[in-house]
């Protein structure tokens, strides 16, 4: 099964060897993380060192090597954010799950992470759960929020 | 348009905003709405929904303009819209209610150029927003798409080309300022070893946090980047372009997409363009999210497929760049105002702005200002017109305090010097820098060591850890700004943050390291008050450094005008504040975790903070 979705990936590209950053955010976004194996997989079929595939995937923030919540929860850390106050918005997400930011929820339902600008800065401070984005919040709001996505 | 519409005529047109910040406001369930009431009065042969790119006013979304007419309706609701489309569409009223006010005063201003916002902006990068369809190839055509690059393919040389380019007076966007005509010419002279190719490289990486100008292009008007490209390269003598846009902008990447396609449709991309011999194509790389790749070297470093990481130039990309061979590289709005300058002169360019930074730029104003949004601008134009008649203002009637330019390699520059006029030698003279159009406004309660904490920490973070100056050197100053924001700052932190900022500024590896240290000399040099504040009486003037907050709630206000509303204790999530309703609270200091809500929810200004 995995072995299909690597090869339908790999088909898109001409030149594998340049394209492995390409290649990683395809995989990112089928798997919704890098799985070790299919790192170790890709390096055998693309030919490029492990090591070399693993400083890419950890070099850039879209990559992760975890595995995310349901509901991955990003907090926007951008200046207009930050301004308006992202941070204790920020905290007030990691008081109410008890995590800290770029961990996950036990019952694996939320991840936490902040984000550095997701460019919606007319509607500072702003925090995404999922798809859904949430403009103009407060601390106040952060329990209401969690309460739409709990299992 | 689609196809059935094509030579259809419309009575009326309805400009729905589909930026991304619109986006996230509702704008594409609005547009449904709209057409589902269009459709129940059976409009749908007079009234035609269409969705533009980002308009530039994102705080009053979701947004709609009415064409013709030009009337201008905001902060929309799905409710609204039956009414709406009854009331204007189908009985011809306006509807009032729905129009933009000025912050503070009651008469709606219908017309989308009569609204200060608006008024004093000249629009050349941004010449198409709100008024196409991004995805639809006629569109752009219908308003002189690609005929600047018919002009520069069948009637102008390559020389004549970046003659004209030189003329303008054009200067890189992305933050450099360097001359593009010189860049161009630089690689149209270099030559590729073996006689290879030469290639063109589209900027996209918009990292600065606060920055959304190039993300707004890409999504609202894709093809004058495209266009602009393709006349690069016809005068470079380069064969194939790549688009570097960053991952977290799907949108632009989506639209990009279509708009390609489209352009290799209709012969604009690939072999033998406009029967003149000449072929090119353009290729999309995302970005993978990190900020040091828009730093030119690490950017080629990561179209190669490789850790984005830079290198020590020269060598020049002009001269050995994508694959060692020369290539051209400039940002997003640079491409953008090509082919009005080829369509209108470079003459006509150079007319608008200053001696040295001629045209037009396109900032993000956002931040603790009333009109946060897009808005491009002729060069020589004062903060204080951008701020105070663009921007109307600091909310809340809040104090102004400073504003900030270019990013985490810019600075903050404080009130005192609000009627500086905008060009690159003006913004380098006080410290900043032009960079990509990234304007932060900050008011009283702002801290200005926050912020060159905050500032530190992200180039902190990004730095890709190649050279020791920047790896090393901006970790310990964030160290330092962390322990004084903290209240546990040293009489010797200033003049070792200087220090350290100097040696970093000299040896850095690239732009990211050398210029770090902006946001922290900056404030140092016009906020010293605020530092000293912190290191010596142990407190944050304006309050957001927590550590050094203490606060206590007004039992007199609490219980007199509040009537004890238990507002703050049910908020408050350490339990650290006593009372019921109709009794005085008050905060157990030993409890208080500080996070500030107790602040924030109450109406009354019991909660108080020193």
């Amino acid at each position: 099964m995995n072995q299909e979705i690597i090869s339908e990936i790999l088909s898109k590209y001409e030149d594998e060897q340049s394209s492995l950053i390409a290649i990683l955010q395809d995989l990112q976004e089928h798997f919704g993380y890098l799985p070790k194996e299919i790192l170790i997989n890709i390096s055998k079929e693309i030919n490029i060192p492990l090591s070399r595939v693993l400083s890419v995937a950890t070099f850039f923030a879209a990559f992760s090597l975890k595995p995310k919540g349901k509901h991955p929860i990003h907090v926007c850390m951008g200046t207009a954010c930050h301004v308006r106050g992202a941070q204790p918005i920020l905290e007030a997400f990691e008081r109410k799950l008890g995590i800290k930011s770029g961990e996950n929820t036990e019952d694996m339902n939320f991840s936490l992470e902040t984000v550095r600008c997701i460019g919606c800065c007319g509607l500072a401070p702003v925090v995404m759960v999922g798809e859904d984005v949430y403009g103009k919040i407060s601390q106040a709001k952060v329990p209401g929020i969690l309460k739409k996505y709990k299992k | 348009m689609t196809e059935k519409n094509k030579d259809k005529t419309f009575r009326i047109h309805l400009m729905v905003c589909a930026g991304t910040a619109c986006v996230s406001n509702g704008s594409f369930e609005i547009k449904e709405a709209l057409e589902k009431e269009i459709k129940k009065y059976d409009l749908k042969e007079e009234v035609l929904v269409v969705t533009t790119g980002c308009n530039g006013f994102c705080e009053r979304g979701p947004l709609l303009v009415v064409q013709p007419g030009n009337i201008f309706y905001q902060q929309l609701k799905l409710k609204d819209i039956p009414h709406l489309v009854e009331e204007h569409f189908l009985k011809g009223r306006p509807v009032e209610k729905l129009m933009y006010s000025p912050p503070e005063e009651k008469t709606p201003i219908p017309i989308l150029s009569d609204i200060d916002f608006f008024k004093k902006q000249v629009l050349i990068a941004l010449q198409n927003r709100g008024l196409i369809d991004p995805e639809k190839i006629d569109e752009y055509i219908a308003r002189d798409g690609y005929r600047a690059l018919a002009k520069a393919l069948t009637e102008m040389t390559p020389e004549e080309i970046i003659k004209e380019i030189k003329e303008s007076g054009l200067r890189g966007r992305g933050g450099g300022g360097f001359p593009t005509g010189l860049k161009w010419e630089f690689v149209r002279n270099a030559t590729s070893p073996n006689g290879g190719e030469k290639y063109i490289i589209c900027n996209g990486d918009e990292g600065d946090p606060g920055a959304f100008m190039d993300r707004s292009i890409l999504e609202a008007d894709p093809h004058c980047v495209i266009e602009g490209m393709l006349i690069g390269a016809k005068a470079v003598g380069a064969s194939q372009g790549f688009l570097y846009v960053r991952d977290e902008y799907p949108l632009a990447i989506s639209r990009l997409n279509i708009a390609l396609e489209q352009a290799r449709e209709y012969g604009l991309l690939g072999k033998d363009i406009f029967g003149s011999g000449f072929d090119f194509d353009i290729k999309v790389t995302r970005g993978a999210g990190a900020f040091v790749c828009g730093e030119e070297t690490a950017l080629l470093a990561s179209v190669e497929g490789k850790l984005g990481e830079p290198r020590p130039r020269p060598p020049y990309p002009a001269e050995s760049g994508l694959w060692g061979k020369p290539t051209c590289i400039n940002n997003v709005e640079t491409w953008a105002n090509i082919c009005r300058i080829i369509n209108r002169g470079g003459k006509w360019f150079s007319s608008i702005g200053t001696e040295t930074s001629k045209g037009t730029k396109v900032f993000s104003l956002v931040g603790k200002i009333n009109n946060t949004g897009l808005v491009e601008v002729p060069m020589g134009i004062t903060l204080r017109e951008i701020i105070e008649d663009i921007g109307g203002g600091i909310p809340g009637g809040k104090e102004f305090k400073a504003v900030q330019t270019g990013g985490p390699s810019g600075g903050c520059i404080p009130k005192e010097k609000i009627d500086l006029p905008i060009d690159y030698e003006s913004l380098s003279e006080v410290g900043s820098i032009m960079g990509s159009g990234g304007m932060v406004v900050m008011d009283e309660d702002t801290c200005m060591v926050d912020v060159a904490k905050f500032f530190l920490t992200f180039t902190q973070d990004e730095s890709c850890g190649k050279c020791t100056p920047c790896r090393e050197g901006t970790k310990a100053m964030q160290q330092i700004l962390t322990r004084i924001t903290e209240g546990k700052g040293k009489e010797e932190d200033l003049s070792l943050l200087e220090d350290l900022a100097k040696s970093i500024k000299d040896s850095a590896l690239c732009g990211l390291g050398q210029t770090a240290p902006n946001p922290v000399l900056t404030t140092i040099r016009y906020f010293r008050d605020e530092y000293e504040a912190h290191i010596q009486e142990k407190k944050c003037p304006a309050h957001v450094c927590r550590e050094l907050n203490t606060y206590t709630i007004d039992e007199d206000i609490c219980l007199n005008k509040g009537h004890g509303c238990d507002l703050c204790r049910k908020n408050c999530s350490a339990d650290a504040i006593l009372g019921e309703k109709k009794q005085a609270h008050k905060i157990i200091q030993d409890k208080c975790i500080k996070c500030g809500v107790c602040y924030d929810v109450c109406n009354f200004g019991a909660v108080k903070v020193d």
